[in-house]
């Protein structure tokens, strides 16, 4: 059967890495972002590693007004259907604190764009009975830290909503998984100092085995899951004086 | 941000810098930066590849495939695809690059860089000669470069001095498919060594050296020769890791020589033909992630030199104090070269070349120096992708175009914004 994966936020550092490999298996790619220019690049070059097909759409995480145009173009695709979430963006919480009016844009990109975007993809993957959605949340959305809680709110948001539509999808077999990333070394973390960092080849091959398992929640590295469970246990009183 | 304030080493991490790293993952921003000395994986074993107290590109992000023409398989590619990556896309489809050297981490702009050999060489000549248009970013402007030119070949084999190779179009190699039919042949000792690699008419062909022979079974190893071929083999395993910096004794003399006999009889007297998969051929050592950790914190350097054809008892000589001194590890290298280069400061030469590993210490570092010399007057070569210990003055005279490569170089970055560690210690951009 024809498998297609849609990729929203295809230029992210960890997307590529993931493309790379579903292109190598053959998948049709729906690259899916607003750098046109580079979704092309990246286009060709699933082509030339095996992707059955590669195409390029328009995809604002802030701009909602053409999705409906690409769950035709999506309906017109035969077989199954798969879409990969890597949308977000993380400005400095003291930007933030500068301008409260960013929080609209942050709770955008990481969780009403893509789930606008999926909530409209949603009853075509449940018309055909497959496929997969897997969404990237992170670590930060586990517990409110000083450091970053917005983005956090907006990926404990994305959380949520992603818990949400697995129980919905997995009633007519399409699977969703919540990846949660710790840090990976990307553009987006280029030059911070992180604890456990990882690759984004590591995080998509934790994603592929994460997906043929039908895991729900990815903690990448995995040791991330330990060390949020022991971070979330930690008692409000305490864990506010705390700045992790 | 842009830029990184990271302590950096070459691959064999005897020689390392402290400095500012961008990694670019568009064009828009690499355009972004000021000019500055580009890399790409870092596999080269010395200084070529660090920039100390200045600022340094990591080209490693711009690695997409771009365009591949079946009919002529001609493959353009970003600098900073790895020839690994390329062959294993291509090989099941029929294609391989025409030249890889034994790491598939290499980059396609180091490849072009240090103008690499493979295996092949004695029918293919080098990488260079299969590149058919390059594009390079000189101080703000792209450029194509086209074969023929003075500017292609100080380019080729130039270290990233007439600026950052941002993209290029190789020919790639109709292959049978993606595995490898190997031969491997015992040599007992040097002449047998040499004899089987005159002999030798397949595509590939390597010597694996026990550099701890000595007397009578001096230079004695396992020659390979390989075809490709198409059919069913197991998958290689996922890579190891080498988890933290070995202890010195990891690779010590009886350890060595004991690893060395062991390879050795692992051959059959008679010889064997095995089908291996193409990444175990090409590449051994990747197997293992970050090996070059198993020599500890101190490092080590490779030492590789090309002799001509006719100065084959000089290696044999140099061998000799290499097997005498102890300090020798587990494998080493010996090849036969054609005379195929493409550019300037090309490393080939019609001849005889010999790569081993040697651990950092006094011993071994005044060890390569003695090597050096001899090299030198055997008429040979000294290998920028390996060197770490060379001076100027005799690799000047081992590269008789350096100064055409000085004048090519001299109008493409006029202001030295792209040296590096190892230009400066050899005096590249100025040696007479
Ligand atoms: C295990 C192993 C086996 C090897 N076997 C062989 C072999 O069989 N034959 C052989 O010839 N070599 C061999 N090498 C050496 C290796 O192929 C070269 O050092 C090659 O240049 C490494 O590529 P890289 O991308 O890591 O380049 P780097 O080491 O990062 O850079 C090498 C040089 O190229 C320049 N450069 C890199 N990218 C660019 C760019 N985009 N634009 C401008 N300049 C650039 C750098 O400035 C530097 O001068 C081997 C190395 C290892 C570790
Ligand atoms: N890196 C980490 O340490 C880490 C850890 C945990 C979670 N994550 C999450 O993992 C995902 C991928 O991150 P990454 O590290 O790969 O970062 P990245 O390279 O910065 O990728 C972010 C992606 O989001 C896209 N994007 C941002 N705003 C958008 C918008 N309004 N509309 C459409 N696309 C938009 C970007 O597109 P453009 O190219 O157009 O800008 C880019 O593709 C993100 O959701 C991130 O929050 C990352």
């Amino acid at each position: 059967m024809n498998s297609s994966w849609i990729i929203l936020g295809a230029t992210s550092g960890i997307a590529r890495a993931v493309i790379r490999k579903l292109a190598a298996q053959g998948h049709g790619m729906f690259l899916a972002g607003r750098n046109q220019t580079e979704l092309e690049a990246i286009a060709a070059d699933c082509r030339l590693r095996g992707a059955r097909m590669a195409e390029v759409m328009t995809f604002d995480a802030r701009d909602h007004s053409n999705y409906g145009d690409l769950i035709t173009r999506l309906r017109d695709e035969e077989g199954e259907l798969n879409c990969a979430v890597f949308t977000g963006s993380m400005p400095e919480q003291e930007a933030i604190d500068a301008d409260p009016n960013m929080i609209e844009g942050v709770l955008a990109d990481s969780l009403t764009g893509p789930a606008t975007f999926l909530q409209m993809l949603a009853p075509l993957m449940e018309e055909r009975g497959c496929g997969a959605i897997a969404g990237v949340g992170s670590v930060a959305g586990d517990r409110g830290r000083l450091g970053n809680y917005v983005y956090g709110a907006a990926k404990a948001g994305f959380a949520t909503y992603l818990s949400g539509l697995r129980n919905r999808l997995g009633r007519s077999g399409v699977h969703v998984m919540t990846i949660k990333p710790g840090p990976v070394d990307t553009p987006m973390t280029y030059g911070m100092e992180l604890p456990l960092m990882t690759t984004p080849d590591a995080v998509a091959d934790d994603i592929l085995n994460g997906l043929a398992r039908k895991t729900n929640v990815l903690y990448t590295r995995k040791i991330w899951r330990l060390v949020m469970g022991i971070i979330r246990v930690i008692p409000e009183p305490i864990f506010k004086k705390m700045s992790i | 941000m842009d830029w990184k304030d990271t302590d950096y080493a070459g691959w064999g991490r005897a020689l390392r810098a402290k400095g500012a790293i961008a990694r670019p993952d568009t064009r828009a921003a690499l355009n972004r930066l000021e000019a500055a000395p580009a890399f790409g994986m870092r596999r080269s074993y010395g200084d070529a590849a660090l920039n100390s107290d200045g600022r340094a590109v990591d080209m490693s992000g711009l690695d997409r495939l771009i365009a591949f023409d079946p009919d002529t398989g001609q493959l353009q590619v970003e600098a900073g695809a790895r020839i690994g990556e390329i062959a294993a896309a291509f090989a099941p489809r029929g294609w391989l690059p025409a030249v890889m050297p034994g790491t598939g981490f290499a980059t396609i702009g180091g490849c072009i860089a240090q103008d690499v050999h493979g295996k092949n060489h004695h029918h293919m000549g080098s990488f260079g000669q299969h590149v058919s248009q390059i594009t390079l970013l000189q101080n703000g402007q792209e450029i194509s470069v086209k074969p023929g030119t003075r500017l292609f070949k100080a380019t080729v084999g130039g270290l990233g001095q007439t600026g950052v190779i941002l993209r290029a179009t190789i020919k790639m190699q109709r292959c049978a498919g993606d595995v490898m039919l190997v031969t491997e042949r015992r040599a007992p000792d040097w002449e047998t060594h040499l004899a089987l690699l005159d002999a030798s008419t397949a595509s590939y062909t390597v010597g694996w050296i026990d550099a701890t022979a000595t007397g009578e079974a001096l230079g004695r190893g396992i020659v390979e020769e390989g075809e490709s071929a198409s059919g069913l083999v197991r998958k290689p395993k996922g890579a190891r890791k080498v988890p933290f910096d070995a202890p010195h004794f990891a690779l010590a003399a009886p350890v060595v020589r004991a690893f060395n006999q062991a390879y050795f009889y692992r051959v059959p007297a008679r010889g064997r033909s095995v089908v291996r998969p193409l990444q175990d051929f090409f590449f051994p050592l990747d197997k293992i992630h970050d090996w070059n950790r198993l020599y500890g914190k101190r490092g080590f350097h490779q030492f590789q030199c090309v002799v001509p054809l006719e100065a084959a008892d000089s290696l044999r000589a140099m061998l000799a104090e290499i097997a005498g001194s102890g300090l020798a590890s587990p494998l080493a290298v010996l090849k036969r070269m054609g005379p195929g280069r493409a550019g300037y400061l090309s490393f080939p030469m019609e001849g005889y070349t010999l790569a081993i590993d040697f651990p950092n210490r006094p011993a071994a570092r005044a060890l390569i120096k003695r090597l050096e010399a001899r090299a030198a007057e055997a008429g040979g070569r000294l290998y920028f992708a390996k060197d770490s210990l060379a001076q100027g003055a005799q690799i000047a005279a081992m590269y008789p175009d350096l100064p055409k490569w000085q004048t090519e170089v001299a109008k493409a970055d006029p202001a030295g914004a792209l040296e590096t560690d190892m230009t400066r210690r050899l005096k590249l951009r100025s040696a007479t």
